[in-house]
């Protein structure tokens, strides 16, 4: 243990996934990590500060693991972090090991790994109001004589057991106590032996007996990795050795750990945990007989993916029209403080208020789908919708573990690139990768809302309406499958990998973790519009307003003099200026590039300017009609003066830009389209950026093609149907 | 048929067994066991999936979900 008081303690959380940890880390720490009812919440090592009876710690929160046979990236990560592997990291002083009181051997098998390691441990008994319902009662005083590590009963979720908890973590580190040891069969100690002689001869980095263990027990363990064996020498035949001293003992190397490990804990835990005498149904098993149902299970998923759609389309229309009104009101108020200078009215009125106000109306959409992703998240049907979905994910080289990363993925495609960590084939995982911002993201929400709202309800209908955007988050889907399976044939070509997934019992979600997400998502996507979309909105507002020649005006109030209305001189004049800024000027030369599509040179312009993020769609095309028409008439809202453009150059001169046809194919653009510089930064860091510039690239593709196609396939609809 | 020893895999919705020492060469084999899944635990398969694959299984106190690709690696003594 260091001495050294400069460097704080360092303590790590270790567990099985699904325990808790994360809640118990968030606090510990006053953090906000993500926590979920699902196993593979938590990919990524994350710390903290955590004061506790006068001792400062750090806290480190990890990827939850099953064993130390780590065999996905985040199980990896726990498993370098607590061997001192990660780099300029030491290994941690004490680890807490928090256990479901429910399973306390399965869980404690991790733990007795991880003391193998030589690591002073406190056992936390966490969810023991679980424990309690389940008629299970465990003796933590006798089981922690019985393992000699401290163990202290908790609730994380109610913070019962805090206190205990930091006095036995300060006992742990000042006098490392440490797990009783596997009384392991002489077998395994000679074959440790030869192990140690061999790699001493190799001139390989010492280990410990506990390190050894590891390689001896695990063929692909990572230990071995670093345990310095010289370059060119191969490892194979001393380990193949070192095993077949356990297999001439009767003991095979693959199976011996789990099973003297297990006969151990056994042992150990019997007198201090028992179990009801009658197992009682317990509420999920009674609601898996019907959610895990092969007829019920799918059509309550369907019925729920229904429900979830129509609301979003219909629950947030009261809050958007509250916001679009705040928003306009705001506009009115400045609009006249600022007369004396039009140029900076133009700016603030049309570009921040008309644009990014534009953008901020669609907040309450995101939220009510953030609030169902949450509750799916948290209930603890995510790991259901993996269980009924593999079969048709399996097929194209995508498992149920792509379902979780997947799923996220319609909130938002950076937390789901990252939770593809728990994939544990790499070409498997990056599959997900590349499919996964594929999935209609929270940021799509507002294109399809504008468009459906302004061109499909109008004509078909609220219910249609819903459907359609329950259509638009099936597109990306649909089109993820065969490309998923296009990269596996012809690219990547996955083995097929176990899939493993527990399904955690249902919970009833706690409203706040859900509402301090939604919260969140909130925050972000604020601070996105005040910093991103305000950046571009300048832009293009400067772009669209200049240049500004003092003949444009004098011309059409020249040409039109004789109509004597004001209004509709000022409104020719401001349609002019658009027509000749150096905007309208750049969207006619890169028009023909969308053509096929429908697109005039706005929504050309507007998907260009979309790139670093989708909104931006939103807000230019706010800022374009803003600075298009008088900023001091009733400003209308975007939805219609959508309705209202017609184009004014060749061959559809005179017809309305948007169509229907035009509308679905913007849709269906975004939906394809990797517009989002943070996506595309993530999927560099998890995977590369040649992989990265090839997701961007084949989903730019698809979203000029899929746009196109929808364009042409519905205008021949509309010619044969009239 | 109880006493018949067969793959978890051959397994319905509703049927329990104990587990047989098998082959843990197979990788899902060997997780199952660092689960907790040993020789002579009992397992009960609760759920097969909509389009017959993978199945949900339960054994001490663990429900987890597998492909059958990998139950197959289990074999298990049927129970009545
Ligand atoms: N009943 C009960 N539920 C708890 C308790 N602690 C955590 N939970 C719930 O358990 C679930 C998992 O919590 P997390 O903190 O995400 O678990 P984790 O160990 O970090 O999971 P991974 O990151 O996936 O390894 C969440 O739904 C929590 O609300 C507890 O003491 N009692
Ligand atoms: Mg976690």
């Amino acid at each position: 243990m260091s001495k050294d008081k400069t460097r704080r303690v360092r303590i790590a959380l270790v567990g099985n996934p699904n325990t808790g940890k994360t809640t118990l880390f968030n606090r510990l720490t006053g953090a906000r990590q993500k926590i979920g009812n699902y196993p593979g919440v938590t990919v990524e090592k994350k710390s903290g500060p955590w004061e506790s009876g006068g001792r400062a710690f750090t806290l480190v929160d990890l990827p939850g693991t099953y064993s130390l046979a780590a065999s996905s990236p985040d199980e990896r990560v726990a498993l370098d972090f607590l061997a001192g592997h990660l780099d300029g990291e030491e290994k941690p002083d004490a680890v807490v090991c928090v256990v479901d009181a429910s399973n306390v051997v399965r869980n404690l098998f991790l733990a007795s790994q991880v003391a193998d390691l030589g690591l002073p441990m406190v056992i936390a008994l966490n969810m023991a109001d679980a424990a309690d319902r389940a008629g299970i009662t465990i003796d933590p005083t006798l089981l922690s004589r019985c393992l000699g590590v401290p163990v202290v009963r908790m609730v994380a979720t109610k913070g019962e057991g805090i206190d205990a908890l930091g006095h036995a973590v300060a006992q742990a580190v000042d006098h490392g106590a440490l797990m009783a040891q596997v009384p392991w069969p002489e077998a395994v100690d000679r074959a440790v032996k030869y192990l140690a002689a061999g790699l001493e001869k190799e001139g390989a980095s010492l280990l410990a007996p506990g390190e050894l263990r590891r390689i001896l027990f695990d063929p692909r363990s990572a230990v071995l990795e670093r345990a310095g064996w010289p370059a060119g020498s191969d490892p194979a035949p001393l380990l193949g050795a070192a095993r077949d001293v356990l297999s001439a003992a009767g003991w095979h190397p693959l199976s011996a750990e789990a099973l003297l490990r297990y006969e151990h804990l056994g042992h150990l835990t019997a007198a201090a945990v028992s179990f009801p005498e009658k197992r009682r149904r317990s509420p999920t098993e009674r609601l898996d007989t019907v959610l895990t149902h092969r007829v019920w299970g799918l059509a309550v998923f369907v019925l729920m993916m229904f429900v979830v759609f129509q609301s979003i389309y219909r629950w947030a229309g009261p809050f958007m029209e509250a916001i679009e009104a705040v928003v306009a009101h705001v506009g009115e108020l400045v609009a006249p403080w600022l007369a004396p200078w039009p140029a900076l009215q133009s700016l603030v009125v049309d570009g921040v208020v008309g644009g990014v106000g534009g953008v901020i109306i669609f907040l309450p959409q995101i939220l009510i789908l953030f609030f169902f992703i949450a509750l799916l998240e948290d209930t603890g049907y995510m790991a259901r919708g993996a269980f009924l979905m593999d079969k048709m994910f399996g097929w194209c080289g995508l498992n149920g573990k792509s379902f979780v990363p997947m799923l996220s993925s319609y909130a938002c495609a950076i937390p789901g690139v990252l939770a593809a960590r728990t994939i544990e084939d790499p070409r498997a995982r990056l599959t997900t990768i590349l499919a996964s911002p594929l999935m209609s993201c929270s940021a799509r929400l507002p294109v399809y809302t504008l468009m459906i709202g302004a061109f499909i309800e109008p004509s078909f209908g609220a219910g249609l309406a819903g459907g359609m955007l329950f259509a638009m988050h099936v597109v990306g889907l649909a089109v993820a499958i065969p490309v998923a399976w296009t990269v596996n044939k012809f690219v990547l070509h996955t083995r097929p990998q176990p899939f493993l997934l527990e399904m955690p019992p249902y919970r009833l979600p706690r409203l706040r973790d859900i509402f301090w997400r939604m919260w969140e998502r909130a925050r972000e996507f604020l601070v996105r519009a005040g910093t991103v979309i305000v950046a571009m909105t300048i832009v293009i507002w400067a772009l669209v307003y200049f240049p500004r020649p003092a003949d444009v005006r004098e011309r059409v109030t020249a040409d039109l003099s004789v109509l004597n209305d004001n209004s509709a001189i000022d409104r020719a004049v401001d349609a002019a200026y658009l027509e000749q800024s150096y905007l309208a000027r750049a969207g006619r030369a890169l028009q023909p590039v969308f053509d096929p599509a429908g697109f005039d040179w706005k929504i050309t312009v507007g998907v260009l300017a979309s790139f670093p993020a989708r909104e931006v769609i939103i807000s230019t095309l706010g800022t374009i009609y803003g600075v298009g028409h008088d900023a001091d008439e009733d400003s209308d809202d975007l939805r219609s003066a959508l309705t209202r453009d017609f184009w004014t150059h060749g061959p559809r001169a005179g017809h309305p830009v948007f169509t229907v046809p035009v509308a679905l194919a913007v849709m269906v653009f975004f939906a394809l389209c990797l517009q989002c510089g943070a996506t595309v930064a993530v999927m560099a860091k998890e995977a590369g950026w040649r992989w990265a510039l090839f997701g961007f690239a084949y989903m730019t593709a698809l979203a000029w093609l899929g746009a196109v196609l929808t364009f042409q396939l519905g205008t021949l609809w509309l010619e044969w149907s009239s | 048929m109880s006493g018949e020893i067969c793959p978890l895999a051959a397994f319905r919705a509703g049927d329990r067994g104990l587990v047989q020492p098998g082959a843990p060469e197979h990788p899902a084999f060997q997780r199952l066991l660092a689960m907790g899944l040993l020789p002579g635990s009992e397992v009960a398969v609760i759920q097969v999936a909509p389009l017959g694959d993978p199945i949900e299984i339960e054994f001490g106190g663990l429900r987890l979900s597998l492909r059958k690709s990998d139950a197959a690696a289990v074999q298990v003594l049927r129970l009545g």
